[in-house]
C-alpha cells in the first residue's frame, strides 16, 4: 500500500506493507543509510532515528505507525561540509571506530539535548543507556556529548 | 422582642458549648496522638555490634526490600530521598544511615523499634504509613534489632530528604494517630501448627518484613490495606499488583518451585517475566538464601490455592480470529512485538515465555499489559535477565491500545477489554516519574 511519510522536513510517499519496519523504508526506499540494522530485536541502538523528537528503534516501528509524526534521521542533522555541533564533536573526540553505532547514538543524544540543552553526567548515561558500540567507544561517545552538553570533561567517570 | 432575644442567647450559649466541646474533643485527641521522644544517644561504636548480627540485618534488608524506596536515583544506598508518589502527595523516603544530623545516628535500638512497630519517629512525630509498619509491626525484636546492627555500621551519609509535599491537612502528623486506630493492628503472625516450619516462616516473612500486601493488596480511600480482601491485587507506582488469592489470573496453576525461580531470576518459564516495581523485589530475593524465598514461595502459593494436579487447558492462539477483530493491532504486532514474541522467534528458543501464558494478559485490569508496552522490561538482575525495549514513545496511545486488543484476542480467551485507549493513556501519565 502507499504510505505518505515525512523525513527531514520532506514528505515522502512509499510502496510499502504497513507492518515493514520504518527501518527498511529509510534504507531501501529512499537511501538514507545512516540508521543500521544492528539485531532487529530493539536492543542495541543501532537503528535509533528521531519520532516527532524522541529517540526510537527505527527496527520495531511499524512504517504506518509513524502517521503525521516527523522523521529525522542523521542525515538531516547536518553535511559533511556543514556538521551539526554533535556531529562535530564526535568528530573531534575521535567517537567513532568500526561507526556502525554512531549514527544512532548521535540520533539518541541529540533527542536528549533537543529536550535539555545541558544534562548533567547522570541524565546523559541514563538516556544513553538504550543504544551499545561493541568496539568500546563509550567514553568517546560520552565525552563527545559532555561537549555539546557544556558538561566539563575533567575525566571524572571518563 | 424579649423572647427574640432570649432565643438568640440562648442559641449563643449553645454554640459556645459545642465549640467548647469541639476544642476539648481536640485536645484530648491531640493528647491521645501525643508521643515522647525518646532520648538522642551518641551513633554506637560499629564494632560494638556483632559481625553475626550485623550479617543477618543485611540478610533481612534485602527480605524487607529497604534500599529500594530509601534511595534515591543516583544516590548513596540507604541514605533516602527517593519520591513515592501516593495519592495523598509527595513523600521523600528518610536516611536510613546512621548520619545523627540527618539520618538515625542518634536512635536508640529501642526508637528504632518502635519506628517500625508503631509508625513513631526518635522525635515523637507521626510516620507515614508509606513506611508499611501495619506489615512491619509484625516483625521479632530480635529480627528488628539485627537490622539495626545493620543500618549502624554503614558509612554515615549527611544527606537531607526533601520536604514531603502533601496535600491539606495531611502535613498535620496528629493526624496519622486516627489513620493507626482504624488501620495498625499490633502483634505477631500466627503459627499454624497444622502447616509446615516452612510454611510458616514463609508467612512471617510475607505479612512481616517482605510487606507484599503493600502492593498486592487494595486498598481504601484512607489508603489503609483492605484486610477483608487481602492479596486481592492492587496498585503499585502505576502498574497493577496481581491478585496473590484464589483469584490469580496465571494461566498455569503456579507452584513453589516456579515461584522460587520467579522470585530469584525474574522469570519463569511456564508464567511470565518480573517487571515494573517487582522487578527490585527479585533483584533483593536473588541475594538472600534460598530457604528463606522458598518459604516465601509456600506460603504465597498456598495462598492463591489451585492445585498442580488440576488438568492442563490448551494454551490458546487465535491469530486469525484477532486480526479480523483487531486487524491494526495484527500490523503493529506483526512490525513491533513478533521478531521476539512472534511464531519461530529466536528468544522463544530461549525457553521464554510464550504470550499465551502472559499473566498481565490474562488480568481482569489492562494496567500491567500496558505499561509492559509503554516502559518495557529492564532486567531486574543486572546483566541477566529478559530486556524489553519501552515503545512509549514508538507508538500512540492508540496504537497502543489497537496491540493490547489484539493480543488479548489472540492469546487469551478472556473477554476485550473495555475503554482501552483510556487505560492507555492513564496507565502513561501514572508511569511517569513524579
Amino acid at each position: 500500500m502507499t504510505l505518505s511519510i515525512t523525513v527531514n522536513g520532506t514528505r515522502h510517499q512509499v510502496d510499502a506493507s504497513p507492518e515493514t519496519p520504518l527501518l527498511y523504508v529509510l534504507r531501501d526506499d529512499l537511501g538514507l543509510n545512516g540508521a543500521k540494522y544492528g539485531c532487529g530485536l530493539g536492543q542495541c541502538g543501532a537503528c535509533t532515528v528521531q519520532l516527532d523528537g524522541k529517540a526510537v528503534f527505527s527496527c520495531v516501528t511499524p512504517v504506518s505507525a509513524v502517521g503525521d509524526r516527523p522523521v529525522r534521521t542523521v542525515e538531516g542533522l547536518g553535511t559533511i561540509d556543514r556538521m551539526s555541533p554533535l556531529q562535530q564533536a564526535f568528530r573531534d573526540e575521535q567517537a567513532a571506530q568500526c561507526g556502525y553505532c554512531i549514527a544512532g547514538m548521535i540520533m539518541r543524544a541529540q533527542a536528549l539535548l533537543d529536550a535539555d540543552p545541558h544534562p548533567d553526567e547522570a541524565k546523559i548515561r541514563a538516556h544513553m543507556q538504550t543504544n551499545l558500540c561493541r568496539c568500546g567507544t563509550h567514553m568517546r561517545i560520552l565525552r563527545a556529548i559532555r561537549r555539546v552538553a557544556g558538561v566539563p570533561n575533567d575525566g571524572a567517570g571518563a | 422582642m424579649v423572647t427574640m432575644l432570649g432565643g438568640v442567647r440562648g442559641r449563643t450559649r449553645w454554640l459556645l458549648a459545642l465549640l467548647l466541646l469541639a476544642v476539648a474533643g481536640a485536645l484530648i485527641a491531640l493528647a491521645l496522638s501525643w508521643r515522647p521522644a525518646i532520648a538522642p544517644i551518641a551513633p554506637p561504636a560499629p564494632g560494638s555490634f556483632a559481625p553475626e548480627q550485623v550479617a543477618r540485618g543485611a540478610m533481612l534488608a534485602k527480605l524487607g526490600d529497604c534500599a529500594v524506596c530509601h534511595t534515591r536515583e543516583g544516590g548513596r544506598p540507604l541514605a533516602g530521598g527517593r519520591p513515592l508518589a501516593t495519592p495523598f502527595g509527595t513523600l521523600y523516603s528518610d536516611n536510613l544511615t546512621p548520619d545523627p544530623e540527618t539520618g538515625i545516628g542518634n536512635w536508640s535500638a529501642a526508637a528504632f523499634r518502635r519506628a517500625m512497630q508503631d509508625g513513631v519517629s526518635r522525635s515523637g512525630a507521626h510516620l507515614y504509613p508509606a513506611l508499611p509498619y501495619e506489615h512491619f509491626t509484625h516483625v521479632r525484636d530480635a529480627d528488628l534489632d539485627a537490622l539495626y546492627a545493620f543500618l549502624m555500621t554503614r558509612r554515615p551519609v549527611r544527606e537531607a530528604a526533601p520536604a514531603n509535599r502533601l496535600i491539606f491537612p495531611l502535613g498535620f502528623r496528629p493526624l496519622l494517630a486516627g489513620w493507626k486506630l482504624l488501620f495498625l493492628h499490633h502483634g505477631e503472625t500466627p503459627v499454624d501448627p497444622m502447616r509446615s516450619s516452612e510454611w510458616n516462616r514463609g508467612a512471617y516473612l510475607v505479612e512481616g518484613l517482605g510487606h507484599c500486601g503493600g502492593c498486592h493488596t487494595p486498598r481504601n480511600l484512607a489508603g489503609g490495606e483492605i484486610r477483608s480482601q487481602a492479596y486481592a491485587g492492587g496498585i503499585a507506582e502505576g502498574w497493577r499488583a496481581p491478585p496473590l488469592d484464589t483469584s490469580n489470573p496465571a494461566a498455569r496453576t503456579w507452584t513453589q518451585e516456579a515461584l522460587v525461580t520467579y522470585l530469584r531470576t525474574g522469570i519463569s518459564p511456564d508464567h511470565s517475566a518480573a517487571a515494573g516495581p517487582m522487578g527490585p523485589v527479585v533483584e533483593s530475593l536473588s541475594q538472600v538464601p534460598e530457604g528463606e524465598v522458598r518459604a516465601i514461595a509456600a506460603y504465597i502459593v498456598s495462598r492463591m490455592g489451585g492445585s498442580p494436579a488440576a488438568p492442563i487447558p490448551p494454551l490458546p492462539d487465535h491469530a486469525d480470529a484477532a486480526a479480523r477483530a483487531f486487524p491494526e493491532g495484527a500490523v503493529l504486532f506483526a512490525g513491533a512485538c513478533a521478531g521476539c514474541h512472534g511464531p519461530g522467534a529466536p528468544m522463544l528458543g530461549q525457553g521464554r515465555p510464550l504470550l499465551s501464558l502472559a499473566t498481565v494478559l490474562r488480568d481482569t485490569d489492562p494496567t500491567s499489559a500496558a505499561q509492559a508496552v509503554l516502559q518495557g522490561i529492564e532486567p531486574p538482575i543486572a546483566g541477566r535477565g529478559p530486556k524489553m525495549p519501552g515503545f512509549a514513545d514508538t507508538l500512540t496511545d492508540r496504537q497502543v491500545a489497537a496491540v493490547l486488543g489484539y493480543l488479548r484476542a489472540r492469546y487469551t480467551d478472556q473477554p476485550d477489554w473495555k475503554k482501552l485507549s483510556a487505560a492507555v493513556a492513564k496507565a502513561r501519565k501514572e508511569g511517569a516519574q513524579p
